[in-house]
């Protein structure tokens, strides 16, 4: 997990550090993704929001509580780590487990929309649509994320996208969220200049 | 994180509570479950090679690996080829052949995890080695007291019994230095170790002063299968002096707990009446076991460069 300090580092230190978005922009991004959320589905019915950990919820919460803000609807929650669902646990290291919170009233029947703050390869994504079948039987499920980087490496697509950011591969995209991280951004770090 | 799992005092505090954050998340992650199965370990093969009985602890590894969707294989000495006087290691090699990526051991002998780990290319989880060690027990046991009391730092833990022949005193003891618990003994001179005064405990003879003071009481289980020897006058003598019974239980403070790894000699070193009283979390360690020993094999397969 990166802490605020390597997050004020980052910005002071004169690393290639990109600011793709600041705090303000990625206040209106979500405000965008929360109206697009609420007019696909008829304003938010029978919808819930999932977030992958650890930037995921966070963001979940932050749309629930725009939605509201905007229509006056109650959108539940939930956290869905996909940890143990993953198909390259042999190939990265151990990874600490994160807590996993079904919405209040569950999933079964209902639109989920998952929420995540990156979209790179698709395999949180498979790993969370697995792991999402252990909770009920959805409607239908939906992915929103705050930035698609590229570079899929199975066929998933975002319904709902904040920002997309062409990347390479070597490069890293940081996204730090008030929550997680004490401050609201997204930079692009590393690859070739 | 080392690839073997066979002392407690092989991680320090940060690991240990890695260990027990995990179990936590793994049994949020399946509680109210109507299939209780993850696919994590799936392709995955885990042996289980116990040289010595056991119920719970064989079963619990059992079903803490198919839970992770490996592959078990049981294997007890009794029926196999090792009454054909085939060797620890011979066995070993074996099994290596076979590919199986986790080896759960249970020996009678002292260190023989320890041997094993030098044989075979698998992680090796020590289930229980002699009057040494059982990691995985004290996990469980710590993750109970944690999750009954709600913190491990500065908790008082008395372990009374029969702490010579006591692998869940030792590994207890270990990890619960390694915690911040304060531990006591209370066990009669003849039944402690050799070298006691090196351990990072408290020792006392007398229950009934240990009594009040005490956050959790581990009863240990009398062991009369090493009991060659007589430790103590009579059996009876040593349940008055040693056992927990309900005017013992009656001195603890209000919020404490009462531990049993079990198997339970009822009557001898705890009352059938303590056993069974709202502060005996007996059943709940057997359930905490399994979440504990599901981590453990978490987090020693995944991510791990070992195995074919």
């Amino acid at each position: 997990m990166k802490s605020a300090s390597e997050a004020a580092d980052a910005a002071a230190s004169p690393s290639p550090d990109r600011l793709i978005l600041e705090a303000g922009d990625l206040g209106r991004v979500i405000d965008r993704i929360a109206h697009q959320i609420l007019e696909k589905s008829d304003g938010a019915r029978d919808t819930v929001l999932v977030g992958i950990p650890t930037r995921g919820a966070p963001l979940a919460r932050r749309l629930a509580a725009r939605m509201h803000a905007f229509e006056g609807v109650v959108v539940p929650v939930g956290v869905l780590d996909t940890t143990l669902y993953r198909d390259d646990l042999r190939l990265r290291g151990v990874r600490p487990l994160e807590q996993t919170t079904e919405p209040p009233g569950g999933i079964g029947g209902l639109l989920v929309v998952l929420v995540d703050d990156v979209l790179y390869s698709g395999r949180t994504v498979r790993a969370a649509l697995d792991a999402l079948r252990e909770l009920g039987r959805p409607r239908a499920v939906q992915l929103a994320v705050l930035v698609d980087r590229g570079h899929r490496e199975l066929p998933i697509r975002a319904d709902y996208v904040g920002k997309n950011i062409p990347t390479a591969p070597a490069e890293q995209v940081r996204v730090l969220l008030e929550e997680v991280d004490g401050t609201d951004a997204v930079l692009l770090r590393g690859g070739p200049r | 994180m080392s690839r073997h799992l066979l002392s407690a005092a092989d991680f320090d505090r940060e690991q240990a509570t890695l260990f027990l954050d995990t179990a936590a998340q793994i049994e949020a992650a399946l509680a109210g479950r109507e299939v209780k199965k993850l696919p994590t370990l799936r392709g995955r093969t885990v042996v289980n090679l116990f040289y010595e009985d056991s119920t719970r602890t064989r079963i619990s590894f059992e079903l803490a690996a198919k839970r992770l969707s490996a592959d078990v294989i049981n294997f007890s000495a009794k029926g196999s080829s090792v009454s054909k006087g085939e060797s620890l290691k011979d066995t070993a090699l074996t099994l290596e052949a076979m590919g199986a990526d986790a080896v759960v051991v249970r020996h009678s002998m002292s260190g023989a995890p320890h041997r094993l780990a030098l044989w075979v290319r698998g992680c090796v989880v020590n289930a229980g080695d002699g009057t040494h060690e059982h990691p995985t027990q004290a996990l469980l046991d710590a993750y109970t007291m944690r999750s009954r009391l709600g913190r491990l730092e500065g908790l008082r833990v008395t372990i009374v019994g029969d702490v010579l022949h006591s692998r869940v005193a030792r590994s207890n003891v270990l990890l619960l230095a390694t915690l911040g618990a304060e531990v006591t003994l209370v066990a009669p001179p003849t039944l402690l170790p050799v070298g006691i005064e090196t351990w990072p405990v408290e020792v006392a003879f007398d229950l009934d002063g240990a009594l009040p003071k005490a956050d959790v009481v581990m009863m240990l289980r009398v062991q009369r299968e090493r009991m060659a020897e007589s430790y103590f006058p009579s059996p009876r003598e040593y349940s008055r002096r040693y056992g927990l019974d309900a005017t013992r239980m009656a001195m603890l403070p209000d919020d404490a707990i009462v531990m049993h790894p079990g198997p339970m000699n009822r009557g001898m070193e705890i009352a059938a009446e303590v056993a069974d009283s709202v502060r005996s979390t007996i059943v709940e360690q057997v359930r905490n076991g399994l979440s504990v020993r599901m981590a453990v094999l978490y987090l020693l397969l995944s991510g791990a460069e070992v195995s074919l």
